[in-house]
């Protein structure tokens, strides 16, 4: 096997290495088929995976957002009646829909909030609905699920509050992170294969945060580490900014880019003009 | 002027100034300049000038004073706009981007909209303007295309109006790419990576436009050069020679009575054709002034400023680039590496030689149809579209194939619309492309000798009136009734062209034909073009074919009669029937005679 010209120094560094007797080396050579070893990595190894995943899902097991008992018991009811026949009775998942352990309580609330769930007809995705259950019947849907895996916690009023966010600087964030899917405008565009990025033009606060922490459907996640609470903020204030701004161009078609401005132009504007001549031609006779 | 005749006839020389002070002014004015110009000649020549009237003559004027308005529009947006790539840091009126770095060019366009009195409203003029003006241009083609007003002697002219929608398309292109907003950027991206497409050249062309890496600092004010003096300087002077072509050439007119192919009939340029010129230049001003003031266009605010890192969903060109656009979103994704260069088909095809062939084919156009059908005489009278089935057809066949590409350029806009699969769309698009061109034209070319035949049958039996008579001894007719003397002039206007005769081989001396596979080629065509086409009947047949429609239309005219008798009529072997009068229609008319 011819190794590239990098590796072969790359060896050479290590068998000069030994050749000068480095302690460390000869150390670990000496003991590395110590059976206490295995036992030893084994450990290591599960210790680093607990720490690691703990780091990674963001787990919070928030006591607040955990919901009092009986909110659990009836979350788990209406679960058992609304969900369990796709995401399985311990909502282990089965073929028609997926694991629900780990998903927390604010994927629940932004699915079942926006009507996604439960899902109207099977289709390329979820479709936003008017809710089917109420705002209890929610939370304790939200404290069930919650119960069973640690995942995103619903946000608190303090994580939602965008007052005093910049604008400027969400806009910024908006256009890198979010506009390629969502549109500049924030009208949602076409993702493969029937899937779109919805308009956030009804968006609320919470809702753009949970999509954020829990990346619903094709939505990639944007965890605090990656996208922190404040910046998060910012761009929640600058969606809200686009949801209020005044158009003061005029009629605004839609946001929606020169596709409508064309169209506009020729079906009202055009049709005028010709409308006009016509006009001007027929008098003369 | 009647007065001046009648007091000159008096004797009474001194009442004329008084009875008419704006004529003594304008005599006195035409006087001081002619004495100074010598202008009175070419102005009388030249201010009675006839020009036929139709409506669609208009066309090509909306082109005209919408550039009238993008250039006034464009004057006063080159007061505050900065052409500028330099970053600076916002710090306007709009407070969504207060603070981010952008470039002078687009701080200056919000500018513009924000702060500058008017500014929005004179911005949204020119945009909207401009989208009018493109789409003026191809109205006004698709006229002269569909009439074959580019045939002998025009040839010239349609090239120059070829040359000026390229240009059009240059002007509002570049036009579009000035704000640097995030949209129009991108566009520059998808603009970068055609140049780049262009085998051999095309790094280096890339290189050269942008001077250097992408975007570099340089492409702004290029374009500025490009959009506010070069395109438009061209575009005026090559507007100047269009209009002069078609004032020495004179207008062609559509057929009817009394135009023939070697006169003009219709009204003078002073008054008629200077009022509503005139006016109709002030509805055009008015309705971009109205939607400029009413409408957005291209909300470059909402955008943000470029930066070749960010892309937004739903990123399209105006629409008259949209076919591009279009295109590039259909074609498959095809490459080859050749000699270890890669040639990018998918980008080249739809973007370079798509585009290449169509605007090479439209500005030939002219010289293959003469050359195909062997028609080397002048027109001024106009085809009506009816009457060239195949040109027509061919005319349809590509407005359906722009048509399919400019879907194509949003299928993202119809995917979300209409709730569909991007990819079905573009699938479908894909298919309709090649397939749905043909069958417009097979449909358009049906319909047009449907039409033919339709004209036929009114030359031969007059009009149908749509009135069924029944006749005192129980027949069945429908009423014709003869054309009215302009739909005759109208309809008789058309023009046959044989089919150019098959070539032979060798001629009577067995010498053989040299060029016999290239006039059998144009004997084929020719025959592709003109053998459906209806022929027109001939003036006997006409004029019989309508006399005999005069004549079932007499035969309804004496029913009347019982209308307006007060007596009961009775029944007369099955037909209602009054006493004492004639038995059948026939018999009345010569009772009348």
């Amino acid at each position: 096997m011819a190794l590239p010209q990098g590796a072969h120094t790359h060896i050479d560094i290590w068998q000069h290495l030994d050749k000068e007797g480095s302690t460390t080396v000869k150390f670990l050579s000496a003991r590395r088929r110590n059976p206490l070893v295995a036992l030893f990595l084994l450990v290591a190894a599960l210790g680093m995976t607990g720490v690691g995943y703990s780091v990674i899902s963001n787990a919070k097991p928030a006591e607040a957002a955990m919901g009092s008992q009986t909110q659990v018991e009836d979350g788990k009811k209406l679960y058992l009646e609304g969900c369990s026949s796709c995401h399985g009775l311990d909502a282990q998942g089965t073929m028609n829909g997926p694991t629900l352990l780990g998903v927390g309580a604010a994927s629940v609330h932004f699915q079942v909030a926006t009507g996604r769930m439960p899902l109207a007809a099977p289709g390329a995705q979820a479709v936003a609905k008017d809710p089917i259950y109420d705002v209890e019947q929610i939370a304790a849907m939200s404290a069930y699920i919650a119960s069973l895996a640690p995942g995103p916690a619903i946000p608190t009023a303090e994580d939602l509050s965008y007052e005093g966010a910049d604008q400027a600087k969400g806009g910024e964030l908006f256009r890198i992170n979010c506009a390629q899917c969502h549109q500049a405008a924030g009208q949602g565009g076409a993702l493969t294969q029937g899937k779109y990025a919805p308009s956030l033009m009804e968006a609320t606060p919470q809702e753009i945060y949970e999509a954020m922490v829990t990346g619903p459907q094709s939505m990639p996640v944007f965890s605090n580490e990656t996208l922190p609470i404040e910046q998060k903020q910012e761009i929640t204030a600058y969606i809200m900014g686009l949801q209020e701004a005044p158009s003061p161009g005029g009629l605004s078609l839609g946001r929606l880019g020169p596709v409508v401005e064309g169209l506009f132009m020729w079906v009202a504007v055009f049709a005028a003009l010709i409308a006009a001549a016509v006009w001007i031609g027929i008098k003369a006779r | 002027m009647t007065t001046t005749v009648n007091t000159n006839a008096l004797g009474d020389a001194e009442t004329t100034p008084k009875d008419d002070p704006l004529e003594i002014a304008g005599g006195a004015t035409a006087k001081y300049v002619d004495q100074r110009l010598g202008s009175n000649r070419f102005l009388g020549r030249n201010l009675g000038k006839v020009f036929p009237d139709h409506w669609s003559f208009m066309l090509g004027e909306i082109a005209l004073y919408s550039f009238i308005v993008v250039l006034l529009t464009g004057t006063f947006l080159t007061l505050f706009y900065k052409p500028s790539m330099v970053e600076v840091m916002y710090d306007g009126a709009y407070v969504p981007l207060k603070g981010v770095m952008m470039s002078e060019a687009y701080a200056s366009t919000l500018d513009i909209s924000f702060e500058v009195r008017g500014g929005l409203l004179i911005r949204q003029m020119h945009h909207w303007a401009a989208l009018i003006f493109v789409a003026a241009i191809a109205v006004h083609m698709f006229r002269v295309f569909f009439t074959g007003a580019f045939r002998k002697p025009r040839e010239f002219n349609w090239i120059v109006g070829v040359t000026l929608t390229a240009l059009a398309l240059g002007a509002g292109f570049t036009g579009y790419s000035l704000p640097d907003d995030l949209l129009s950027g991108t566009g520059l991206q998808i603009i970068r990576g055609i140049l780049q497409s262009i085998p051999l050249v095309g790094t280096w062309a890339a290189f050269l436009v942008f001077g250097g890496e992408f975007p570099g600092t340089d492409i702004i004010s290029r374009l500025y050069a490009a959009h506010i003096l070069l395109i438009p300087g061209i575009i005026l002077a090559l507007i100047t020679v269009h209009l002069m072509m078609v004032w020495t050439q004179k207008h062609t007119q559509f057929p009817g009575p009394g135009r023939t192919n070697d006169n003009v009939v219709g009204y003078p340029l002073l008054p008629v054709y200077m009022a509503k010129a005139g006016g109709f230049f002030f509805v055009v001003f008015g309705i971009i002034a109205l939607i400029g003031g009413l409408v957005t266009v291209n909300p470059i605010w909402i955008f943000g400023p470029y930066t070749p890192d960010q892309v937004s969903a739903g990123t399209q060109p105006d629409w008259y680039i949209g076919w591009l656009d279009g295109a590039l979103r259909l074609m498959p994704n095809i490459e080859t590496v050749l000699f270890g260069f890669t040639i990018s088909w998918n980008v080249l095809v739809p973007s370079v030689i798509i585009p290449g062939i169509l605007f090479t084919g439209l500005a030939l156009y002219p010289f293959l149809e003469a050359w195909a059908t062997g028609d080397k005489r002048e027109h001024n009278l106009l085809d009506r579209p009816r009457n060239a089935p195949v040109r027509t057809g061919i005319g349809v066949m590509a407005i359906v194939f722009y048509g399919i590409l400019w879907i194509g350029g949003g299928n993202d806009i119809v995917a979300t619309t209409f709730n569909m699969s991007i990819n079905s769309i573009s699938w479908a698009l894909r298919v309709l492309l090649i397939v749905g061109p043909p069958i417009a034209f097979i449909i358009t070319k049906r319909i047009c000798l449907g039409l033919q035949r339709k004209d036929r049958d009114k030359l031969l039996h007059g009009y149908e009136s749509g009135r069924v008579l029944r006749l005192p001894h129980g027949e069945f007719i429908e009423v014709h009734q003869p054309l009215n003397y302009k739909e005759l002039a109208v309809i008789q206007g058309k023009e046959d062209i044989a089919v150019l005769p098959a070539p032979e081989k060798a001629d009577a001396d067995g010498v053989k034909n040299k060029l016999y596979p290239i006039h059998n080629l144009q004997h084929k065509l020719s025959s592709f073009f003109l053998r459906d086409n209806v022929d027109k009947p001939s003036k006997a047949e006409i004029e019989a074919g309508q006399a005999h429609a005069a004549h079932t239309a007499e035969l309804e005219a004496p029913l009347h009669d019982y209308e307006d008798l007060d007596q009961d009529p009775v029944g007369h072997g099955g037909v209602l029937h009054h006493p004492g009068m004639a038995m059948t229609n026939q018999e009345q008319i010569d009772q009348r005679h």
